[in-house]
């Protein structure tokens, strides 16, 4: 498969800075379009700690969106607020404004267990259910009340999830019995099973080694031609391979002593790893910094 | 400026090098090791005693009976005499009493201990929590004697007899509710088993329950399900052999239960299918008889003690049956 011969060349790219010629799965930049999030004057409160301040950020429809930037930057309690995850955090509040296609996410009416439905969710850790293969792609669909043929979906799903190859012969034995990319290909599954129109992967292959990384990469380009990718990342190479453009995020310390989080740069991927506007991308993406 | 390499230091001679022995005997381990060994068999030493004992001290009333003339016999007549079995022993009401009684205390404590424990660990506020947790396993501290006598004197005419004479008049014409309403008998005893057993079921639910990991939770969340969803379909499959285990230890508790019984199951020595009916279950029947028994009815007494024996292991070892069989299907990481 030609994009995972790229993919494996682009890996053995090592260093920090990554030239602008090797950064992308040769791919136009889609346009913003209509966009799916558009997030403006966003911050976000633990209690009365202000920990991510005054992001305005818009997510294009059909592609990557990466969200990059040190530790304690606020790019994945940024995330979690898109489908508000963020609302099973105790004391966890918002201001500002997320709009998914126009629609206020935060608004009175709107309910999160909705919003999770057609906005899913991959995890840091691979955290497949308990359960066997199959039915932890099926769980989705179960709980949705879905009366499709489930054997087909599963197939469909898993297909899609690039897995199925590797699974057909033991659908029913536990989930935990694959790999650790296995398993997050498994989460991405279960993800896609309920067919939302987003999916939101915080840190996904930071728990994998590079092959099993590698496949996630292919795995979410593929998916990009049909779903809306945002993915938090700590790995700048990550960002630049797979992402059509590129959100930096930089930790702060107000005059009070509080850390918090902050959007410095917004842009498309290429531009962000060549030319940023900003010193502290500039910084950040050298090397020089974190 | 260079310099030479050091000499290596050059051991006395009279010293020679030492060996690798530690010189001095390590006893520690070796000590350390056959205490716990031993502590361990005297568990087992004391086991083997008490049945062959008891199945011994019982043996003439087996021999008379059958086996499975004593465990289904209806009728309990004890002999008085000191040298041979002149009686006759059937200890089928009292088996029958236990599992009836405890088998109501399981049906009402452990749904509720499961409501309990999720209300526990996902529902109650921090503040209320940790107190109500305490105060739940305070609740197993109450001497058994305690329950007895409050559900004998307050429960049992203020709020059970009521209640169970609106079910008698609603539902008197099916076969477990047939009248007439006595007060004590089956359904109170089993109804303040379950108060009693509740507390230690709730207690290890509730560590099952909350030790159940965080991001399995988090992905149900994020597929769009309810808090009922991820409880019933994530968080309880995975606790399964936990709920088990702790309703295997209410469920002993309630089958060895003496005292409390005593005082609610009424004391006759028949049986009936009536859930108001009265009986007595085999702790309460040896309890309430070896004070003032004769050798031959102690011998009657050490049977029921084998059967009630019998009994609990038998719910034990089909209790490890069904963890075993079930978990592979709900998927307990635990199996």
């Amino acid at each position: 498969m030609s994009i995972s011969n790229t993919a494996s060349a682009r890996a053995t790219d090592s260093g920090r800075g990554v030239a602008p010629d090797t950064i992308r799965y040769n791919r136009e930049v889609p346009g913003l379009g209509d966009p799916v999030f558009d997030v403006s004057g966003l911050s976000i409160y633990y209690g009365s700690n202000k920990a991510v301040r005054d992001v305005d950020l818009k997510v294009g429809p059909r592609q990557i969106t990466a969200m990059i930037g040190p530790s304690g930057c606020g790019k994945s309690t940024v995330l979690r607020t898109l489908n508000r995850m963020n609302d099973l955090i105790p004391g966890a509040r918002i201001e500002g404004k997320v709009e998914y296609h126009g629609e206020d996410l935060y608004a009175q009416h709107v309910d999160p267990i909705e919003v999770r439905r057609r906005i899913g969710m991959v995890f840091q850790k691979p955290n497949p259910f308990p359960k066997s293969i199959y039915d932890n792609v099926a769980y989705g669909p179960r709980i949705n009340g879905v009366r499709a043929n489930m054997d087909d979906l599963v197939e469909e799903t898993l297909t899609k999830a690039a897995l199925w190859d590797e699974v057909k012969d033991k659908l029913k034995e536990s989930a935990f019995a694959l790999s650790g990319g296995q398993q997050q290909r498994l989460c991405i599954a279960r993800t896609i099973a309920v067919n939302p129109e987003v999916i939101l992967m915080d840190e996904p292959c930071s728990a994998l080694d590079p092959i099993a990384t590698l496949k996630i990469e292919d795995l979410m380009y593929e998916l990009a031609a049909e779903y809306t990718i945002v993915i938090v990342t700590h790995n700048m190479q990550q960002a630049a391979r797979v992402s059509d453009r590129t959100a930096f995020f930089t930790a702060g310390v107000d005059e009070e002593g509080e850390r918090y989080g902050s959007l410095v740069e917004f842009d498309e991927t290429a531009t962000i790893f060549s030319k940023p506007a900003d010193q502290r991308t500039e910084d950040y993406i050298s090397g020089r910094f974190g | 400026m260079p310099t030479e390499a050091p000499e290596a230091p050059q051991a006395p001679e009279d010293s020679p090098r030492r060996t690798l022995a530690s010189g001095r005997g390590r006893m520690a381990d070796p000590i350390f090791k056959w205490t716990v060994a031993a502590s361990g068999t005297i568990v087992l030493v004391i086991l083997a005693l008490m049945v062959i004992r008891t199945t011994t001290e019982a043996w003439p009333v087996f021999a008379k009976e059958g086996f499975f003339g004593f465990l289904f016999g209806q009728d309990w007549t004890a002999g008085g005499s000191r040298t041979e079995i002149t009686g006759t022993y059937g200890a089928w009401p009292f088996i029958y009493g236990t599992l009836v009684t405890a088998t109501i205390a399981i049906i009402i404590a452990l749904p509720l201990a499961i409501m309990v424990a999720v209300y526990l660990t996902h529902m109650a506020p921090r503040r209320i929590a940790k107190p109500l947790s305490y105060t739940v396993e305070l609740l197993a501290a109450v001497p058994s004697v305690i329950f007895g006598l409050w559900g004998l004197h307050w429960f049992l005419p203020n709020v059970m007899r009521p209640f169970f004479e609106l079910v008698e008049s609603t539902l008197g014409w099916f076969f477990l509710f047939e009248g007439p309403v006595r007060g004590v008998g089956y359904f109170p005893a089993g109804i303040v088993l379950a108060i009693m057993i509740l507390p230690i079921m709730t207690a290890i639910i509730r560590e099952v329950i909350a030790v159940q990991p965080l991001e399995q939770q988090m992905a149900g969340y994020a597929l769009g399900s309810t808090r009922w969803e991820v409880i019933t379909k994530v968080v309880l499959p995975s606790s399964f052999s936990g709920i088990v285990a702790a309703t295997m230890l209410g469920l002993g508790r309630a089958l060895g239960e003496t005292i409390a019984v005593l005082m609610l199951i009424g004391g006759s020595q028949s049986w009936g299918a009536s859930l108001f009916g009265t009986g007595s279950s085999m702790a309460s029947h040896i309890a309430a008889t070896f004070g003032e028994s004769s050798p031959e009815t102690r011998t009657g007494l050490m049977a029921i003690g084998v059967a009630l024996f019998l009994v609990t292991m038998i719910i034990n070892v089909l209790a490890r049956v069904v963890v075993w069989r079930l978990g592979q299907f709900t998927g307990d990481a635990a199996v």
